[in-house]
Order: structure tokens, then C-alpha cells, then sequence
């Protein structure tokens, strides 16, 4: 077996101690093989009783209404226990190779990447059969299983192996000299010499296979659990598809929005301007005291219809994001608010015009809910570009508790970001402080050309 | 009185000489971008500058940038901003930008040509002139403040009106009471907020609006 050649990471460490830690560490191993065991049989629990009760019925002999009455016994229950806990038996299916993926880098030495399990279809609860679908369609879940049913094997043949032959020296062949109750194996020759030699050789076989062993398992593991790389790329087109719709569903509803906006403002109070100075004209000569009044009302209407229009522009693109950047637009949102917001950046360029809007509107809506919930005495917003990521952080010293399943503002957020692969990550216990950090993989287009 | 006018959009540009033309102003120069406004401010010196904010070629914030170029090459220049939009940022950095009148008003304020020409005079006399929007948004912020929720609701008119730049006169016209009633609510005021009470008007605006955007 090619996987088993342990050249991933150089020769695991040698000697009596790292021997000893890696067949303590497959016994580990097998602990949870035998874990994962327990789930396979609940997954499985209802096919398998209900199979059970279906032969009972067929080839059973005996009472007729008997076979009937036991196939009820054991499919009813069967199905039932098997259909309630499958779903949460495949979530905890899911721990467990998480754990197995973290264990195998830090014990066997062969990391092994998480991989993205889809993300729910929709928001809020799901139905049972929703949920059980979502689960099992998922490529990850089962590459999980699949493991889970190799490790049956592997674990006895790989983790185990180093201590049950460790142990067999220690007990069968070195114990009947410690402790006399122990009866010494029954070979020809068997004399206590032998015997301690023989155990001390075995012992020392177990040591010196146990981080090789070990090595292999954690490459037998990678192999099975390492995300494929066709799945990754399934799993991307799967992600961008959906944020791409949800980015067009966005654009397309703020298309909506604006064009109400202007149909009930702006368009609206032209219209009434337009029929304002038509009375006064029609009036001017026989009545210029009540023309002028007209004049004056015609005007304060373009006054009020410029204001609307400068909200519509301000919610669409606010001018000094167009101007200078999100820095500085940031800084004008900070000094417009009545909250203490103290604000760093240390942005030399400015990131594309998309990703700069999203920021800007992410950081206000953070900011408009820390002035309506947080009760904060002061806020800091700081901005900064490495490695090819924008971060933004957002923190305030208000009474925490902040989440992000219960309103969806948050996850509004997290779904405008999604567009630019962008991630919203938040820690709010209660108490506070709120921390809420975002990043967005992007490059920043030098100062000078920013301004064209 | 000689005014240079740079805005961009010839329907304004022709629309503001003719306006001010009509209340006996001179225009020394208009022009359309700020190149030309700073070689048209060294070559003309106006009493006055006004600029729009959008100009070309970038078209976002030209017009503050050519307004304190024009500061820094002419120091003391008057310059009144236009803008469709007003922006703490901005005021703050034409406030900042040395001394001489400074104004800065949303372009809806020509409408009123009456009061418009009276900014323009007033900023070309070395006074202030900030939009009342501005100055809205510089009290929502300071909204929390405990100093200025100790002031009366008639002494907070006398504020804002007094932070747009306009003297004892001019307020008590707008708020309909006498300048006698004006200068005791001044004096309360910077009593209260514990500001240096000045008789030169533009000294008290300023100190008005820097304890407001503290």
C-alpha cells in the first residue's frame, strides 16, 4: 500500500518514549473508531432491525401471527429510533472526523484540511426530511461514513496493533516472572530467560512500529478524509452560484427600492412644481400677490424634492466614499454620529469600488446597531490591508450579547460579504464587549490612481 | 465688489453671474475647473472666490482641494464652497484651511438669492457662512452633550443660528426678537459653555463651531 510509505512529513521520532506516546495515541484512535461504531449502528439502526423483523417474517418458523407480531416489534422501533437519530447521529459523525482531522495532524503528523460541508439550503429551522437530505447529499458526509467504516478495520490493524503488542509481551511473556498467578505460554522451551527475551523482543517490536503505524494510519485517514479536490471545486461552483444569486437579488431589489424612491418623491413633487408655477401663471396678472405665494411654494418644493434626492444618492453611493475612500467616508459617517467612534486605518491604496461600498455599508449597519442595542460608551473601528485581505473590526464596549442567529442584520451582512468570499466573524458575550471582525480578500489599487 | 465664480455646469455658472450681477456684484473671472480658478484667483484677486465641489476631471471632491490650493497660494482668500451635498469632513477641513472668510452651503441656498448674496458678503468680508445643515448635524452629534442640553430651547435657536455665521442683527431678524434679547442669550450661552465671549463676531462663530466639532 503506497499511502502507508511515511514520507509526508520526514521519519517519525524513534525511541522508547515517542513509542510508548503512539501506541497510547492508537488506542486513542481506536477509542474513537469504536465511537464511530456506535454512530454507524444508529445510522443504520433502522434498516438493520427492520431487516432483522422482514426475515423473521419470511424465514422464521413458527406461529404465523407470532412472526408477524416480533417483525412488528423489532422493525417499528427499528425504523422509528433509526429515522429520529440519523440526522443528529450524522452531525455527531461529523465531530468525530473533525476531531479525527485535527488528531491525525498533531499525532501522525499528516494534516488534513476541514472541508466545507454545504452550508444550510435556507435560514431557520429545518424540516426533518429537509435537514436529513441536506446531510446526506453532502460529498463530505459521505466521505465521513466512508471513514468510519474503514476505520473498522484500520483502526485494529494500525492503532491498535503497537499496544496489543506491547501488551502481549508485557503481560504473556514478561508477567508470569512478576506475578505468579499468571500462567507462562505453553511452547516448548519456555524457560524464564527465554521467555523475558523473547517479551523484551516483542516489546521493543511494538515500540519501534508503534509511530510507523501510527504514520500509516494518519495517511490511510488523509487519504479517505482529505477533502477531493473535484469536491472542493464542486463545492465552490456551488458557493458562488449561490452568492451570486443572492448578490443579484440584492441589486435587483435596491433597483426597486430606488425607483419607488423616485416615483414618490422626487418624480412627485416635480409634477406638483410643474402644476404649482402652471396656477401661477394662469393668475399672474389678475392676482400677483397670490402668483408670488405660488412662486415661493414652487420653490420650497424643489428645495424639499433636492434633499430627498440627496438621501436617495447618500444610500446609494455617499459622496465621500466616491471622493476619498472608505477611510474617509467612514470618518464623515464617525463624525455625523453623536457615538464616541474612534477610527484607524492604515490603508495606502483603495480596494475596488464593489468591495469599498459593501465595507462601508457593512461598517454602518454594525455602527447603526451598536447605537441602537449595544448601549456603548464608545466604539473603534479599525481598517487595515495584509496579505491580500481587507480587515475590518468593529468594537464596542456595550453590554454584549449580540446574535447573529436572532437578528438579520447581522446575517444580511454576512450574505453581502459572502459575495466578495468575504467572512463577518463576531464574539459578543454577555457583558460585552462586542467584537465584530470582517475580512475580504481583495488588492488595493495605489493611492494616485485611486481618485480616477 | 469682485467675485470669481468656478463651476463646472454652465447652466449654474451662467445662472450664478447673472444672480449676482443683478444685486451689483462684478465678476472678475468664471470659470470651469480648478486649474483655471487658481491661476484666475493670482491673476483677478477677488474680494471673493465661489466654487463648486464637483469639478472635472475627477469630479468628486476637486473644488475643496482647488479652494484650499487657492488658500494656500492667495492666504486670506475668501472662498465660499457650493455643494449638492455638505459634509462635516469638508467644513472641518475648510475651517482648518488658515484665515479669511470661509463659507460652505448646500447649492439649494441660491434659490433665496436674497440670502445668498448676503453670505457671499459676508464671507468676502472675512465672516463665516456654514449651512444650517452642517451646523443640524454638528448638534444631533453633540446631542449627548450635558453642556448644551443645560441650554434653553430659545438659547439653542440663538446657537445655531449664531454657529451659521450670522451676527446679533442678523439672528435676531431670523428668530423675530430684539438684538438686545440676542445679546443676553449670547452671553448665557458661552457663559454656559464656558467659551471667551468676543465682540468680533466671526471670532465667536469660530469658537461656536469648535466647540461644537470638538
Amino acid at each position: 500500500m503506497a499511502v502507508l510509505v511515511p514520507t509526508r512529513r520526514g521519519t517519525p521520532r524513534l525511541g522508547l518514549g515517542a513509542g510508548l506516546l503512539a501506541a497510547a495515541r492508537g488506542l486513542a484512535f481506536t477509542g474513537l473508531m469504536l465511537a464511530g461504531l456506535g454512530l454507524l449502528l444508529v445510522i443504520l439502526a433502522a434498516v438493520l432491525l427492520t431487516a432483522l423483523g422482514v426475515a423473521m417474517l419470511i424465514i422464521g418458523n413458527g406461529n404465523p401471527l407470532f412472526r408477524v407480531v416480533v417483525a412488528l416489534l423489532l422493525g417499528v422501533p427499528g425504523l422509528g429510533i433509526g429515522l429520529f437519530l440519523a440526522p443528529g447521529a450524522l452531525l455527531a459523525v461529523r465531530r468525530l472526523t473533525g476531531l479525527t482531522r485535527r488528531l491525525a495532524g498533531r499525532w501522525c503528523g499528516v494534516p488534513i484540511a476541514e472541508p466545507r460541508y454545504s452550508p444550510p439550503p435556507r435560514q431557520g429551522r429545518l424540516g426533518y426530511t429537509e435537514r436529513l437530505r441536506w446531510l446526506i447529499k453532502d460529498p463530505a458526509t459521505r466521505r465521513d461514513l466512508l471513514w468510519i467504516t474503514v476505520n473498522l478495520v484500520a483502526a485494529w490493524v494500525l492503532a491498535a496493533t503497537s499496544a496489543v503488542v506491547i501488551g502481549v509481551g508485557l503481560i504473556a511473556f514478561i508477567g508470569p516472572e512478576l506475578i505468579k498467578t499468571i500462567p507462562p505460554p505453553a511452547f516448548p522451551g519456555n524457560s524464564a530467560g527465554t521467555l523475558i527475551v523473547l517479551g523484551l523482543a516483542i516489546i521493543s517490536a511494538g515500540v519501534l512500529a508503534a509511530p510507523w503505524l501510527l504514520r500509516g494510519y494518519g495517511l490511510l485517514a488523509g487519504a479517505v478524509l482529505r477533502p477531493a479536490g473535484h469536491a472542493e471545486l464542486e463545492q465552490r461552483v456551488r458557493q458562488l452560484t449561490q452568492t451570486r444569486t443572492e448578490a443579484l437579488d440584492t441589486g435587483a431589489a435596491e433597483i426597486r427600492r430606488i425607483e419607488r424612491d423616485l416615483h414618490d418623491g422626487a418624480q412627485a413633487r416635480l409634477v406638483a412644481m410643474g402644476m404649482t408655477l402652471d396656477a401661477a401663471g394662469q393668475i399672474i396678472d389678475t392676482n400677483p400677490e397670490a402668483a408670488r405665494a405660488l412662486l415661493y411654494e414652487a420653490r420650497d418644493a424643489s428645495v424639499k424634492a433636492l434633499a430627498e434626492l440627496r438621501d436617495l444618492v447618500r444610500g446609494i453611493h455617499p459622496p465621500v466614499l466616491a471622493d476619498r475612500g472608505l477611510a474617509d467616508a467612514l470618518q464623515a459617517l464617525a463624525l455625523d454620529s453623536p457615538m464616541r467612534i474612534h477610527l484607524a486605518s492604515d490603508l495606502e491604496g483603495r480596494p475596488p469600488a464593489p468591495v469599498e461600498s459593501a465595507a462601508y455599508f457593512a461598517v454602518s449597519e454594525l455602527l447603526a446597531n451598536v447605537s441602537k442595542h449595544a448601549a456603548a460608551r464608545q466604539t473603534w473601528v479599525d481598517i487595515r490591508h495584509t496579505d491580500g485581505m481587507l480587515r475590518i473590526g468593529v468594537t464596542d464596549d456595550g453590554h454584549g450579547g449580540a446574535d447573529p442567529a436572532r437578528g438579520t442584520g447581522l446575517r444580511g451582512i454576512e450574505r453581502r460579504l459572502a459575495a466578495f468570499d468575504g467572512v463577518l466573524a463576531i464574539s459578543s458575550p454577555p457583558g460585552g464587549p462586542t467584537a465584530v471582525t470582517m475580512e475580504i480578500p481583495c488588492a488595493l489599487s495605489s493611492a494616485k490612481t485611486s481618485s480616477c | 465688489m469682485r467675485v470669481v465664480i468656478c463651476e463646472d455646469l454652465f447652466l449654474l455658472r451662467d445662472g450664478l453671474t447673472r444672480m449676482l450681477q443683478a444685486h451689483g456684484l462684478q465678476i472678475a473671472a468664471a470659470v470651469d475647473n480648478g486649474a483655471d480658478l487658481l491661476a484666475a484667483v493670482a491673476k483677478d484677486r477677488p474680494d471673493v472666490a465661489i466654487v463648486d465641489v464637483r469639478l472635472p476631471p475627477t469630479f468628486t471632491d476637486e473644488g475643496i482641494r482647488a479652494a484650499l490650493a487657492a488658500r494656500r497660494e492667495v492666504p486670506g482668500l475668501p472662498v465660499l464652497v457650493l455643494s449638492q451635498y455638505v459634509e462635516q469632513l469638508y467644513a472641518r477641513e475648510l475651517l482648518a484651511s488658515g484665515s479669511g472668510g470661509i463659507g460652505y452651503l448646500l447649492k439649494d441656498r441660491v434659490f433665496d438669492s436674497g440670502q445668498f448674496v448676503d453670505a457671499v458678503r459676508r464671507v468676502a468680508a472675512g465672516g463665516t457662512a456654514m449651512d444650517p445643515e452642517v451646523i443640524a448635524r454638528l448638534l444631533a452629534r453633540n446631542a449627548g452633550d450635558g453642556t448644551l442640553a443645560a441650554l434653553s430651547p430659545r438659547e439653542r435657536e440663538v446657537l445655531a443660528v449664531m454657529a451659521e455665521g450670522r451676527s446679533n442683527a442678523a439672528i435676531a431678524q431670523r428668530l423675530v426678537i430684539t438684538e438686545r434679547a440676542v445679546a443676553k442669550h449670547t452671553a448665557s450661552i458661552f457663559g454656559k459653555l464656558d467659551l471667551q465671549p468676543s465682540d468680533d463676531d466671526n471670532r465667536r462663530v469660530l469658537a461656536v463651531l469648535a466647540y461644537l466639532g470638538g
